[in-house]
């Protein structure tokens, strides 16, 4: 059979638009899923367009008060102890102010008592995280409703891509099955462990959220650390912001952090 | 033909050793699989009902499972009404399908094993206590 160049193109454009329009019917076709009426948020959670924490660590006076915090986060969330420090999983944690504000420690001569304090960090929930930009599958992800940034553990396929992206080292990676040699202190039945291989981080208890609780740091602060709405000037979280003075981790970065730190303490101010 | 004589007798001794399996299993039936249900808490239930039907669940299980997935990590709806009967229920596998199917071993891995599927629930949802058999 032989074919002219016109013929040849029609052909070819027939059964392209056919093979395209029959693929495209047949996954529309084949697409079960829930209908949208069968999926609805709880009534009782807690909502807010951008959650973000003030961090009053004056209030934290001593090793306890930090340790109640960070005892409370990793209790609930099942985040194993592990004894190499190269495996250490952290959600929320304690650092010195070298190390929490690195762009601010080369003045030696600031506030004493400032920069002998110890902060509580945990993820900041930024604005504009690097960590959803540089991640290849979606796993760690910003939500839209309210600004939390997720990790779906479903989708994590241990790249650590978000680990190198986060300047606030809010991330840790599962180098060891965490269920083994019993590291996970307290077993919390109703929440999920991790396994080997992906990375974990605070996701600012979404599942305490959805049931309208606190997240567990807040909770267990005493009033130190404060949750609530950024965007409204009514919140909790706004009004200390508006008597406090207060400073976020490497604004310079651009990556808008939603913790504020209460600079000064409460009597000084 | 050389040999025919021997080569029609290992011919035959070969098909029958490569049948035997299928002889020997012939008019037998199948092992039959039959997830448990018996728990304490199916048991206490009034009407014995999951979800949506049994028939529903057992060829739409792991659809089902994905979109509850989707639902609650990607989009924070944590309550699903059933097709069925139009209850409501929390969205979790950990704290809903385990409550009632308390029974792992005899339930979800009975089928998986004999259907040679691993699922990677287990990895991280915490499965519950149950005694060693």
């Amino acid at each position: 059979m032989s074919m002219n160049r016109r013929q040849f193109l029609k052909l070819a454009s027939v059964s392209t638009i056919l093979g395209v329009g029959s693929a495209t019917a047949i996954t529309s076709l084949g697409r079960g899923g829930l209908e949208a009426s069968q999926a609805s948020p709880d009534p009782k959670a807690l909502k807010a367009k951008r959650w973000g924490f003030v961090v009053d660590v004056g209030m934290l006076k001593t090793e306890e008060d930090y340790q109640k915090c960070i005892d409370a986060c990793h209790n609930i969330h099942n985040v194993p102890t592990l004894k190499n420090p190269k495996h250490e999983i952290k959600w929320i944690w304690k650092d010195d102010y070298e190390h929490t504000f690195p762009n601010m420690a080369e003045d030696k001569i600031m506030n004493k008592e400032l920069q002998e304090k110890n902060f509580l960090l945990f993820c900041n929930h930024c604005a504009n995280p690097a960590c959803v930009r540089v991640c290849p599958t979606q796993a760690t992800f910003k939500r839209k409703s309210d600004g939390i940034v997720m990790q779906d553990m479903h989708r994590c396929i241990g790249c650590r891509f978000c680990m190198a992206a986060c300047p606030f080292g809010a991330r840790s990676f599962n180098y060891v099955d965490p269920r083994k040699d019993n590291a996970i202190k307290v077993e919390n039945k109703e929440f999920p462990t991790r396994m080997i291989g992906v990375v974990e981080k605070c996701t600012a208890c979404y599942e305490r959220l959805a049931v309208g609780k606190q997240p567990a740091c807040a909770e267990a602060s005493n009033g130190a650390i404060v949750f609530g709405d950024l965007e409204d000037p009514k919140s909790e979280v706004r009004k200390l912001m508006a008597e406090k003075y207060t400073i976020r981790r490497k604004p310079e970065l651009g990556t808008q952090p939603s913790i504020y730190y209460v600079i000064g303490g409460g009597e000084h101010v | 033909m050389y040999n025919s004589g021997k080569i029609i007798a290992g011919l035959a001794v070969f098909f029958i050793l490569a049948a035997l399996p299928f002889l020997l299993n012939l008019g037998k039936a199948n092992a039959k699989i039959e997830p448990s249900i018996k728990t304490p808490e199916i048991n206490a239930m009034p009407v014995k009902q999951c979800v949506e039907s049994k028939e529903f669940m057992r060829a739409e299980h792991m659809q089902l499972l994905n979109d509850w997935r989707d639902e609650v990590v990607r989009n924070g709806n944590r309550i699903y009404t059933s097709k069925s009967n139009g209850k409501q229920y929390i969205i979790s596998l950990q704290n809903t399908c385990m409550k009632c199917h308390s029974n792992k071993k005899e339930f979800c891995d009975k089928c998986h094993n004999y259907m040679a599927v691993k699922p990677y629930c287990w990895s991280c949802h915490i499965a519950p206590k149950e005694e060693k058999s």
